[in-house]
C-alpha cells in the first residue's frame, strides 16, 4: 500500500497525466460528436458511440502509461525510486498498478461520456444499454485502457526511451496490425493471433453494423471474453519480461 | 561503516573499477579522490546497488544496500543533484521519498529548512540553479536521518560560499558519529574536507590514509637559505643533510634539516643569513605526482 501511495505523488505532483488525460476525453468523445452530429437523428446506433474511446483515446492512454516510466529514466528518477525502493520489482508494479488502475477509470470517464454525449445529441436514437453485448461494448473499454496502460509501461520499462516507446506503441496499434491483414490468406489468420485485434474482438457487437467494426471480417478463435484474456496475457507476459530485464541491468 | 572487498566493474574491456578494496569508518569525513575516470561514481552506485558489480562485493554494516528495509533511514545519498523531475516541486519529491521508507511527512519540512530552501519549495525543481539542486539533494539525503551518508561531487559548480557551507556541514555529521563518504577529483578539497583518504586511479586503490599522513607522504618539507657564505654554509650543512642549489636565484635548498636548527648552525659558525623559509611541497603537485600514471585522459 505504501508503494501505491507513493506512485500516486509521484504521478499527481507532475502535469502530464492531467494533460493526457483531458487530451484522451477530448479526442474520445469529440469523435463521437462529430459522429453523432454527422449521423442522422434516429440512426445512431450504440457500436457507433465507442470508436474515439476504443480506437483515439486509447492511442493517448497507451502514450501516457509509457511516459510514466520513460520519464523516470529520461530525468533518472528512476534511480532516486530505486534508491528509496531497491526491490525494483516491487517498485514497478506498484507503478503499473496505479497507472492501469487511473487508465481503466479513464476509460469509463470516456466510454460513458461518449455514449450519454451521442444520447443527448441524438436523441431519438435507440441507444439504450440493455444486452450484455451492449454493456461489454460501453463499460468493456475500461477494462481495454487498463489491460493497454500494463502493455505499454512494459514497453517503456524495456525501451526507456520516450520517442522510441511511443512510436513503437503507436505503430504497433494503430498501423501494424491493421496492415497485416493485407498479406493475401494468411494476413487474417495472423490477425486473429494479435493483442490489440482481440481487444477489438472483446468490445466487437455484431449485429447489424458488425461489418464496420473494427476487427470485422477477421476469424477469431477465441470467445469474446476470451480475446479479452489473451489480450491481458500478453501485456502481463511482456510486463513480466520487463521486470526481469529492469531487475538485472544497471540503473 | 562501509566495506568494499576486491570490487570490480568492467565494461566489455573496460575496467572501471579494478580489484579495489577500502574501509569508511565511522565518526569521520572520507573522501574518495582520484582524477575523472578513475571510477568513484561507478563505486559509489555499487555501493547502492544500482550497479551490479563484476565480482567483489560491498556491504554497509554488513548488509547489502538491497537487504536494507528502509535504505533512506539508514543511508543517505546525493550521487547527481539533477536526479529531480523538473515539473514536480520540491516538496513534493521529498514527500514521495518521506512516504516509501515512512518518515514522517513532517521531517520534509525540517530538512528544506536546514538546507535553506523552504521559501522555494512549492516550485518546480527544473528552475533550480545548480546550487540549489545540490541543496535539495543534500535535503533529500538528510531525509531519513541517516548513520552513513555518501556524496558525490558535491561542491561542483557551488559558489564559495556553498563549498564552504557543505564542507562545515559534513564536519558537523561526522562529529554526530555518522559515516561520511564524500568523492572529488580536486585534492586541495579534499585536504580541507575529510579525515581519511581512499585515493583511486583507473579504478585501483592507490592509498588508503588519514589525510595528514598522505599530504606529509606526498609533499616533502625542504628549507631555502640565503647567504652570502652560501659557500662555507653548504659544506658545514651537506654533512648532515642533502643540499641543493635553486636554479633561478641560487638559494640554498635543504633536504633534512629543520629551518630553526639551520638557524642555530650558522650562528654557530657567524655566517650571516639573508633568508630562511621553510618550505612545503604543493599539494597539488604530489597528487599529480601519485596519480600521473593513472590518468585516463592527457593534454598534450
Amino acid at each position: 500500500m505504501t508503494l501505491l501511495a507513493v506512485e500516486r505523488i509521484k504521478l499527481f505532483s507532475t502535469r502530464s497525466p492531467y494533460w493526457c488525460s483531458a487530451l484522451a476525453l477530448i479526442l474520445g468523445v469529440g469523435l463521437t460528436a462529430i459522429i453523432a452530429g454527422t449521423t442522422e437523428n434516429g440512426q445512431m446506433s450504440i457500436g457507433l458511440t465507442q470508436f474515439g474511446s476504443s480506437q483515439l483515446a486509447l492511442a493517448v492512454v497507451l502514450v501516457m502509461s509509457a511516459l510514466a516510466v520513460t520519464t523516470e529514466y529520461r530525468f533518472s528518477t528512476i534511480r532516486a525510486t530505486f534508491l528509496a525502493v531497491p526491490n525494483r520489482i516491487s517498485a514497478l508494479v506498484a507503478k503499473t498498478v496505479v497507472v492501469a488502475f487511473i487508465a481503466g477509470v479513464l476509460g469509463e470517464i470516456i466510454a460513458f461520456g461518449s455514449w450519454a454525449l451521442a444520447k443527448v445529441m441524438s436523441p431519438t436514437s435507440d441507444l439504450a444499454i440493455n444486452t450484455g453485448a451492449e454493456w461489454r461494448h460501453v463499460a468493456g473499454v475500461g477494462l481495454l485502457f487498463g489491460i493497454g496502460a500494463i502493455l505499454a509501461m512494459a514497453v517503456g520499462i524495456l525501451v526507456r526511451q520516450t520517442a522510441g516507446a511511443v512510436a513503437i506503441l503507436l505503430v504497433w496499434n494503430m498501423l501494424l496490425e491493421g496492415l497485416i491483414g493485407i498479406i493475401p490468406k494468411v494476413g487474417v489468420k495472423i490477425q486473429a493471433w494479435l493483442p490489440f485485434q482481440n481487444a477489438n474482438h472483446f468490445l466487437a457487437l455484431g449485429g447489424a453494423d458488425a461489418a464496420e467494426q473494427p476487427g470485422a471480417g477477421i476469424d477469431f478463435k477465441l470467445s469474446q471474453w476470451g480475446s479479452l484474456a489473451y489480450f491481458a496475457g500478453i501485456a502481463v507476459a511482456l510486463l513480466v519480461v520487463a521486470l526481469i530485464v529492469a531487475k538485472r541491468r544497471d540503473a | 561503516m562501509i566495506e568494499a572487498v576486491r570490487l570490480r566493474k568492467h565494461y566489455g574491456r573496460t575496467k572501471a573499477v579494478d580489484d579495489l578494496s577500502f574501509t569508511v569508518r565511522p565518526g569521520r569525513v572520507t573522501g574518495f579522490l582520484g582524477p575523472n575516470g578513475a571510477g568513484k561514481s561507478t563505486t559509489m552506485r555499487m555501493i547502492l546497488g544500482l550497479d551490479t558489480p563484476t565480482a567483489g562485493d560491498v556491504k554497509i554494516d554488513g548488509r547489502h544496500y538491497a537487504e536494507l528495509k528502509q535504505p533512506l533511514r539508514k543511508v543517505g545519498a546525493l550521487l547527481d543533484a539533477k536526479w529531480v523531475h523538473p515539473n514536480r516541486s520540491a516538496r513534493s519529491h521529498l514527500k514521495w521519498m518521506a512516504v516509501s521508507n515512512k518518515i514522517p511527512v513532517s521531517r520534509v519540512a525540517e530538512v528544506l529548512e536546514i538546507v535553506g530552501l523552504t521559501e522555494v519549495a512549492h516550485k518546480n525543481a527544473g528552475g533550480f540553479s545548480l546550487g540549489m539542486s545540490q541543496r535539495l539533494g543534500i535535503a533529500g539525503a538528510l531525509l531519513g536521518d541517516p548513520e552513513v551518508l555518501l556524496f558525490d561531487e558535491p561542491v561542483n559548480g557551488l559558489d564559495p560560499e556553498g563549498i564552504l557551507w557543505i564542507r562545515q556541514f559534513m564536519h558537523r555529521l561526522a562529529d554526530e558519529g555518522r559515516t561520511v563518504f564524500v568523492s572529488s577529483h580536486l585534492l586541495s578539497e579534499m585536504a580541507q574536507t575529510a579525515q581519511d583518504l581512499i585515493v583511486i586511479g583507473k579504478g585501483q586503490l592507490i592509498s588508503q590514509t588519514t589525510t595528514e599522513q598522505f599530504i606529509a607522504d606526498a609533499t616533502q618539507d625542504h628549507v631555502r637559505v640565503r647567504s652570502p657564505h652560501a659557500v662555507k654554509l653548504r659544506e658545514i650543512l651537506a654533512a648532515d643533510a642533502t643540499v641543493t642549489e635553486d636554479a633561478v636565484d641560487g638559494a640554498l635548498v635543504v633536504h633534512g634539516i629543520p629551518a630553526p636548527q639551520i638557524g642555530e648552525i650558522a650562528a654557530e659558525n657567524q655566517i650571516v643569513l639573508h633568508e630562511l623559509s621553510p618550505q612545503r611541497g604543493s599539494l597539488e603537485d604530489a597528487f599529480m605526482q601519485l596519480t600521473k600514471e593513472s590518468v585516463e585522459y592527457h593534454a598534450h
